[in-house]
């Protein structure tokens, strides 16, 4: 496995059509607390320290909301429905 | 712009290492988290491996709301006998009878464990007091059948932390982003005996443990084991792909994928009903809105009042017919009826068993209701309309961020707005017929009155079990699948071997993406686009045997010509390639099971045009099947082989009846 050893790993982000997760720089400590409870592990430790996490496979979430329920600081990640998502509500009749 | 980083974990590819336990278990949901316990408690040193990240991963990771099949809680009117074989008729007998009956008979001494560990299971801040789903005294909450009291109303987005902790506390080594890729199994000499069935049983195998990776680092790990208990998924993505959300495709999480199943299969593992699948009912959002976020009245959501366009209230009716004239009666069974069951695997119940429920959609058309209609909990008490959103939605899986505070945030108040719902049914989806889904208890693995498999030392548990349904279910058949388990390997002075080649093939295939260079090779996305185009193609709605033989060699192709061009830069990619590796094996146990079953049926939702005949008497039975030196086996177990619940479940846990007993 000595070949194995030689191949350095490299990661580029993949985009896709929603973006589920948008951090606020300003609230954010970034402790990583979203991306170590993320099952899908869509989220990398920034290689800046203290910055938030990068969301490196945003289509691979499935909107549990983890990561916002173990943030410590509220408001510093939050999700976003896809727009198809959006369900609609109304006032009530009658 | 995207950009290139570097890997932020070490890396590791090349390096590995051998980790004993007495019991190793492999999935860390509610099932798998139940069985390390047990395991534990009976001092035995436990091993359990999960890929995501174990405080918050499985089905449940964020909650679930209701646990169903509670019989034995103090303010139950139904026995464990009478739910589990009502579970056995409603799904005319292609029901776990085996795993129902332990959850009837064990599931209220797991919520029992969850409070002791600091789970929620009761109202104990009086926020429901006085509510009539509340019982004053023990301040345990119910759900569908008030007069029954066997559902409860939970507070499950507090179970995985509290799970994690006590696993801790046991000692138990949690090891997380790990991937378990393939079982070790040795051939032990001699068969099974085939029991009730001509066919000669399988070869006698003994399982050693396990193999995978960190898929953070891709270190290879070797688990040697004296038992194993196999707690994984169902299986997913098989006909349902969308390479752009990935994550929305199925209703169960990105990372069920029925690796279980996959590893199972490889290492000859018997599995009955994978024939069954049903039209797609509900993915996590894909073809239908965000699970319990569109007004509907059903699981989390019953009985909510549903209104048609113009404001006009929907009736709910019962069993008979009659028009229900208050919210209350909704909950409570019909006149002669003792019980009505609701929840996961009810989706047209038989009239013995059936709920109140809103008139069906066309007679509201005859009757000129109008689309769209919504779910107005304003007319609700306030109790009740409190407990659905609130608490129900809130502590169902991917509600309370995603639903409870979003939906807060962009404005809605129960009290003020009614909540649409689409299409015609609680799905807010339609899908179409080729486009299945493994729903309402599927297939799974064979397993007998210890949740063993037919591989010695080999138990299964939640998910893994063939029929499977809710999150009280995989609790229960966790806690006794791992205790089981124990017994097993306390029984044993020295771990199994092992064939160390079977080691070295393994290391070599889970590697050998990242030699495969980016441009000459495809993605983990196309391979699972294709598998799901040809299982739309080859195992739809509709199934014959020249199908079904074209989509196996389809299959085949996709192994032997596309698989080894599978191209990873880095651990998370090689996590990937493995799921659709293993989703590809599920494909083809779904081919064979299906090409075995030479007749249509009702209850497993399987048409064959060359078989057109519906359930006829010979093959209503689980034809169970394997795979032998590459060859398909199968053999035909009747659908009653579990004999009486109740008696067959006493004869094998006096111990377990006693230390419960001795609690109190």
């Amino acid at each position: 496995m000595d070949k194995t050893e030689r191949i350095a790993y490299q990661v580029t982000e993949v985009p896709c059509s929603t973006r589920p997760l948008l951090y606020d720089d300003g609230l954010c400590i970034g402790c990583n607390r979203c991306a170590s409870v993320c099952q899908c592990d869509i989220l990398l430790p920034s290689p800046e320290k203290g910055k938030h996490p990068v969301v490196m496979y945003p289509g691979e979430c499935y909107y549990c909301g983890a990561c916002v329920m173990v943030c410590p600081k509220p408001g510093a990640i939050r999700l976003v429905h896809p727009l198809m998502n959006q369900a609609k509500f109304v006032p009530v009749k009658g | 712009m995207t950009h290139t980083y570097e890997w932020p974990y070490a890396n590791e590819a090349g390096m590995e290492e051998t980790i004993t336990s007495d019991v190793l278990v492999l999935g860390g949901g509610l099932s798998g988290c139940f069985a390390a316990i047990a395991a534990a408690r009976r001092g035995q040193s436990v091993v359990l491996v999960e890929k995501g990240a174990t405080e918050r991963s499985g089905s449940a990771g964020t909650g679930f709301d209701h646990w169903e099949s509670a019989c034995t809680n103090p303010c139950s009117g139904v026995t464990p006998e009478e739910i589990a074989n009502a579970y056995v008729r409603e799904q005319d007998w292609y029901s776990n009878g085996i795993a129902h009956y332990i959850e009837c008979r064990e599931g209220y001494d797991r919520l029992l464990d969850l409070e002791s560990f600091g789970g929620k299971i009761r109202d104990t801040e009086g926020e429901f007091a006085g509510a009539e789903f509340r019982d004053e005294e023990t301040k345990l909450m119910f759900a569908y059948d008030y007069k029954n009291k066997f559902t409860l109303r939970v507070w499950g987005s507090t179970f995985k932390p509290a799970l994690v902790k006590e696993m801790k506390r046991l000692g138990v080594r949690i090891m997380d982003r790990t991937e378990a890729t393939a079982l070790l199994v040795s051939p032990c000499g001699g068969r099974e005996e085939g029991a009730g069935t001509q066919e000669e049983g399988p070869a006698r195998l003994r399982g050693a443990g396990a193999m995978g990776m960190d898929v953070h680092t891709g270190k290879f790990y070797i688990f040697r084991s004296k038992a194993t208990v196999l707690c994984m998924s169902r299986p997913a993505r098989v006909w349902l792909f969308n390479p752009d959300t990935v994550g929305l495709c199925e209703f169960r999480p990105m990372q069920s994928i029925g690796s279980g199943h996959a590893m199972g299969w490889r290492a000859g593992m018997e599995f009955t009903m994978m024939e069954k699948s049903v039209r797609a009912e509900f993915s996590a959002a894909g073809r239908s809105f965000p699970p319990y976020g569109a007004g509907n009245n059903h699981n989390t959501w019953y009985a909510a009042t549903m209104v048609d366009a113009r404001g006009v209230e929907i009736p709910y009716v019962d069993r008979d017919g009659r028009e229900l004239s208050s919210v209350s009666e909704r909950y409570y069974p019909a006149r002669g009826q003792k019980f009505f069951l609701k929840g996961g695997v009810i989706d047209n119940p038989k009239y013995e068993y059936r709920g109140p429920e809103t008139l069906d959609f066309e007679t509201l058309m005859e009757r000129g209701y109008q689309l769209p209609f919504y779910a107005d909990l304003s007319r609700m008490p306030e109790m009740e309309r409190k407990v659905i959103w609130g608490m129900m939605v809130g502590e169902e899986a991917k509600t309370k961020i995603p639903i409870y505070q979003n939906y807060t945030e962009r404005g809605f108040d129960p009290k003020k707005h009614m909540l649409q719902s689409y299409g015609t049914g609680w799905q807010s989806a339609n899908f179409l017929e080729q486009e299945r889904q493994f729903f309402g208890a599927p297939g799974g693995v064979m397993h007998d009155w210890d949740l063993k498999t037919n591989i010695d030392g080999i138990y299964a548990a939640g998910d893994q079990l063939y029929a499977s349904d809710c999150a009280g279910f995989a609790c229960a058949t966790g806690y006794y699948a791992g205790r089981k388990a124990a017994g097993c390997a306390a029984s044993q002075a020295e771990l199994p071997p092992y064939q160390g080649e079977d080691a070295v093939a393994e290391k070599k295939r889970l590697l050998a993406p990242l030699f495969v260079k980016e441009e000459e090779g495809i993605s983990w996305k196309e391979l699972n686009m294709a598998i799901s185009k040809a299982m739309q193609n080859y195992c739809g709605g509709v199934r014959c045997e020249a199908l079904l033989l074209e989509g196996l060699d389809l299959l085949r192709q996709f192994e032997t010509e596309w698989a080894p061009k599978l191209t990873a830069s880095n651990p998370h990619d090689l996590m990937r390639i493995h799921e659709v590796l293993d989703i590809l094996t599920v494909s083809q146990i779904v081919l064979h099971a299906s090409l075995a079953r030479k007749s249509s049926s009702e209850p497993l939702f399987f048409k064959r045009s060359d078989y057109p005949q519906m359930d006829p008497e010979q093959d209503r039975m689980h034809i169970v099947i394997r795979q032998e030196n590459g060859q398909v086996k199968e053999r035909r177990i009747p659908l009653d082989f579990f004999g009486s619940l109740q008696e067959e479940y006493e004869k094998r846990n006096q111990d377990y009846m006693k230390e419960v007993g001795m609690r109190g």
